[in-house]
């Protein structure tokens, strides 16, 4: 397991047939093993954003880096099996008939095959808590597992970089509990998109607040989150009686 | 799959084989030879009885024949040919043979299905008939259909609650206009699930190619115990007809 740093310059992007820009010069850096979490009212851009760091959306204007590697349509194969990329919704992510094939599909794509897959599979569910699910129908699964064995799908990669998009969204606090356990037991870079202000605070010593298709703050989570104007300004608003100086 | 029988270990693509054979020689069998019929009846019961999903089970999946046998009823009706009279009302006699055959070809193709299904979870059916060398594309279509059919009809069902959250009762057929024009926006939403999940595998390597997870073959024995079953039902048939 390694990690890699994210390097992404002046990004600017518009969906086609659009009049607005989703990204107006989006820039960051992220250490190799860092974890960030990144903030931002809905429509801001996040989405699309993360979308770029593994060539789902191709650059318009701007520089996308992992590690030393520029995201661009000839480094396709390698950037994608370096990112670990989890999407919003579990069920995009679960799209096979069992949750072996699912954590299998990755892998099998790079070529694993046979008994060194399975062993692969079986040892990656075990990482994530999902022990003994492989032949579960992933729609089947409860949402903290749904997710959970999402993030085993990308895991079985061996990536450097994972790429979280509202990873507790719709999870019970059982369910977000296991999420956060899993997520800081693992190693890589991490980017953790999300609108769960305490979870940033928990997982990410480091966020940055994204407004606009622009990165509009950048800091230590607990000194964003104890700007009550900043916040306020972004539309990010923490639980009612949740005081981030006293964790 | 709950439940572990002889057929539940026998490979998948020579139970899958089996199935498409015995259903085709039955559906070959001429509507009058109903001793063939009889003797296939047993042999499907006899196939049933060693998944041991039990009586009810059985009957209540068997019950997607339904419509069929709506149809079927109809035909002595409107049929027309010789006649013959039952309590009084004109039934064709033809008519009532195409009735017989729709429904012991439909009960025994039914029959035989669910011997299949009941004992072969999707994801081995679906690497047997990849390794049947039916399309991998063809594979993949099947799979996504079976894997987002549940998606698909719990969004239908969270649009019908919210409708009725908003004082429509779709109780009757023909209230069903705002559920059929939600069957638009249905479509879309598919479409962009569609999307999605591509992107989903892009991000994980896919090229274009399904991978193959399992390897495991059936072996030369499965298949010529699994293939008693077609060529039993072959020779009844020749019998029948010879
Ligand atoms: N597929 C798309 N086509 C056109 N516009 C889009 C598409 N996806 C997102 N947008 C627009 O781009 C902007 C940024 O969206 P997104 O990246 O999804 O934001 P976030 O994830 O922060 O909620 C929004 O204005 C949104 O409406
Ligand atoms: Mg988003």
């Amino acid at each position: 397991m390694s990690a890699s740093s994210i390097s992404v310059r002046e990004l600017g992007f518009r969906y086609p047939g659009e009049h607005h820009d989703a990204l107006r010069g989006l820039s960051i850096d992220v250490n190799a093993g860092e974890r960030v979490a990144v903030l931002g009212p809905n429509g801001s851009g996040k989405t699309t954003f993360v979308m770029h760091l593994n060539g789902l959306l191709a650059t318009q204007s701007g520089e996308v880096r992992i590690g030393d590697t520029p995201v661009v349509e000839s480094n396709l194969v390698e950037i994608r099996r370096r990112i670990g990329a989890v999407f919003q919704d579990a069920d995009d992510q679960l799209f096979m008939s069992s949750v072996r094939e699912d954590v299998a599909f990755g892998p099998a794509n790079l070529g694993v095959s046979g008994a060194e897959l399975y062993e692969l599979v079986e040892r990656t569910l075990e990482q994530v808590g999902a022990a003994g699910y492989g032949d579960r129908n992933p729609h089947h699964l409860s949402g903290g597992e749904k997710r959970r064995v999402a993030i085993a799908t990308v895991l079985s990669m061996d990536p450097d970089v994972l790429i979280l998009d509202e990873p507790t969204s719709g999870l019970d606090p059982a369910g977000r509990r296991e999420l956060i356990d899993l997520l800081s037991s693992l190693t890589q870079t991490q980017l953790i998109v999300t609108h769960d202000l305490p979870l940033a605070l928990q997982l990410c010593d480091r966020s940055v607040i994204v407004s606009d298709g622009r990165v509009v703050a950048d800091g230590p989570t607990p000194e964003l989150l104890a700007n009550v104007d900043l916040l306020a300004e972004h539309r990010l608003e923490l639980p009612l009686g949740f005081d981030p100086s006293r964790l | 799959m709950p439940g572990d029988s002889r057929m539940h270990r026998l490979s998948p693509e020579a139970k899958l084989v089996a199935v498409v054979a015995v259903v085709v020689v039955i559906a070959m069998t001429p509507r009058r030879e109903t001793v063939a019929f009889a003797l296939y009846a047993l042999g499907a019961w006899a196939i049933i009885a060693t998944t041991k999903i039990g009586l009810l089970t059985y009957l209540k999946r068997l019950s997607v024949i339904i419509p069929f046998v709506m149809f079927a009823l109809i035909v002595p009706f409107i049929g027309g040919g010789e006649s013959v009279y039952v309590l009084g009302v004109s039934l064709s006699v033809d008519g009532l043979w195409a009735t017989w055959n729709i429904l012991a070809k439909a009960g025994l193709g039914a029959t035989m299905s669910i011997a299949l299904s009941a004992t072969t979870p999707v994801p081995e059916l679906l690497h047997g008939m990849t390794r049947l060398k039916v399309p991998r594309l063809l594979v993949a279509i099947i799979a996504f259909m079976l894997r987002y059919i549940d998606v698909l009809v719990e969004q239908l069902g969270r649009m019908r609650r919210s409708m009725v959250a908003r004082g429509h009762d779709p109780r009757w057929l023909w209230q069903v206009k705002p559920i059929a024009s939600s069957a638009g926006a249905l479509f879309v939403r598919s479409y962009e699930r569609g999307e999605r999940v591509h992107q989903a595998m892009l991000a994980r390597g896919y090229t274009g190619v399904m991978p193959t997870v399992s390897e495991q073959r059936a072996s030369t024995k499965e298949w010529l115990a699994v293939l008693l079953c077609p060529f039993g039902a072959a020779l009844v048939l020749t019998v029948a007809v010879v």
